[in-house]
């Protein structure tokens, strides 16, 4: 009497564990379902984008005489990318921008140089360095160097304004919005988004137009004073150019390999 | 007993004070927004996925597009009836959808939520309040 009890009592057990583990299964196979309902859509990039292995540019100092000849690329630059202009200048947000030769290549002037190359504007910029400063000290990976093509790239959406990268960036090439900039742009572009107050900005080496095979805006303002190009392609233009000229780099010391080249 | 009195009055005060928010707004549930398709969203017919997933699931989306295109640089969407779409909240999903009002606005408030997007990609300036 007493084992068949116990005989029906494990029965009843294992039928119950039996059933309840039904619903179990069955979850896990519409999770494997959704998963794969999931898997339908996909990305990719764009028909026309433009790929290298790392972007490079080189300026050509010569062409570029006085602020005449500059300021139309910093403004092409400035306005598709909706950088607004604060009057202030300890406010100021600044994509590119041009400089003198002491100041864009310190250590790198001599007593009594050309005075032609001692004034001429010098267009500085992110670097794009292959070494970047500026991602490692980032503490949320708001900026990164991109893989797929060595640009260095900043995710407002991450970026928690601590300006660490700012500290870090040997170029002075980012700009703190300590204001919500969007009064203080002139024509807003629609197709490109603004930024909120409390973020970093600098300079993305157009990676919105690249997506699209277009070169960047001030290259295409320049009118073949500045050349795009891969870095690594030994058929490019860039390597061409810095082939068969001589080109300085800005602190080059510093191991930043920075990815914008200087004939002078 | 005198004291209790007044104790018992104190508990009457504090229950009607507690409870005035709840019997006050009695039967007054807030209605579920109604949400306005504009032009172009209607004769598009279909979202870039169904009405259904993306009632539910639009964050999702919005936030695989925000990190394909910024870190991957990615910047199409196939969904899976193989149709391509720009992922881009300013350009694709606001070209659409223009009346932030009366399509964003209106389900977010009543779900209390506010999403940050609009700080920098643009609220369509035609419709904007």
């Amino acid at each position: 009497m007493d084992s068949s009890r116990r005989q029906i009592l494990k029965f009843f057990g294992i039928s119950a564990l039996a059933m309840s583990t039904k619903p179990v299964l069955d979850a896990f196979a519409a999770g494997q379902a959704a998963g794969d309902a999931e898997a339908n859509e996909h990305t990719q990039s764009g028909p026309d984008a433009l790929k290298a292995r790392q972007w490079a540019m080189v300026i050509d100092t010569r062409e570029f005489h006085s602020l005449e000849d500059v300021e139309p690329l910093i403004e092409a630059c400035h306005k598709i990318h909706n950088v607004p202009h604060l009057p202030v200048k300890r406010h100021e947000i600044k994509w590119i921008w041009e400089t003198e030769y002491k100041h864009a290549f310190p250590m790198k002037g001599a007593r009594f140089m050309a005075e032609d190359l001692q004034h001429r504007p010098i267009l500085v910029l992110c670097n794009h360095c292959e070494n970047p400063p500026c991602c490692r000290a980032c503490p949320t990976q708001a900026t990164f160097k991109r893989e797929s093509d060595g640009i260095v790239l900043m995710d407002f959406h991450r970026c928690i304004g601590c300006r660490f990268c700012m500290a870090a960036c040997p170029f002075g090439a980012r700009s703190f919005n300590f204001r919500d900039p969007r009064p203080f742009i002139a024509e807003t572009n629609k197709q490109f988004p603004t930024r909120a107050k409390g973020v970093v900005e600098k300079c993305n080496f157009c990676a919105e137009r690249l997506a699209v095979g277009q070169q960047p805006a001030c290259v295409e303002a320049s009118e073949d004073k500045i050349t795009f190009g891969d870095l690594y392609d030994p058929e490019s233009k860039v390597r061409e150019l810095i082939k068969t000229n001589y080109t300085i780099r800005r602190k080059q010391s510093l191991g930043t390999e920075p990815a914008i080249y200087y004939i002078v | 007993m005198k004291k209790s009195k007044g104790v018992i009055i104190g508990i009457i005060i504090f229950l009607a004070v507690v409870t005035f928010p709840f019997l006050y707004n009695r039967g007054k549930a807030a209605p579920v927004p109604e949400l306005v398709l504009t032009e172009t969203a209607k004769a598009a017919q279909q979202c870039v996925r169904s009405k259904d997933y993306m009632q539910r699931e639009h964050m999702k989306i919005l936030d695989l597009w925000r990190h394909t295109v910024v870190r991957s640089g990615e910047r199409v969407y196939v969904n899976p009836q193989g149709k391509e779409f720009n992922m881009s909240l300013s350009n694709t999903c606001l070209d659409c959808h223009s009346n932030k009002a009366e399509f964003c606005d209106r389900c977010h408030d009543y779900a209390s939520v506010r999403p940050y997007c609009w700080d920098c990609h643009i609220d369509n300036p035609k419709e904007s309040k």
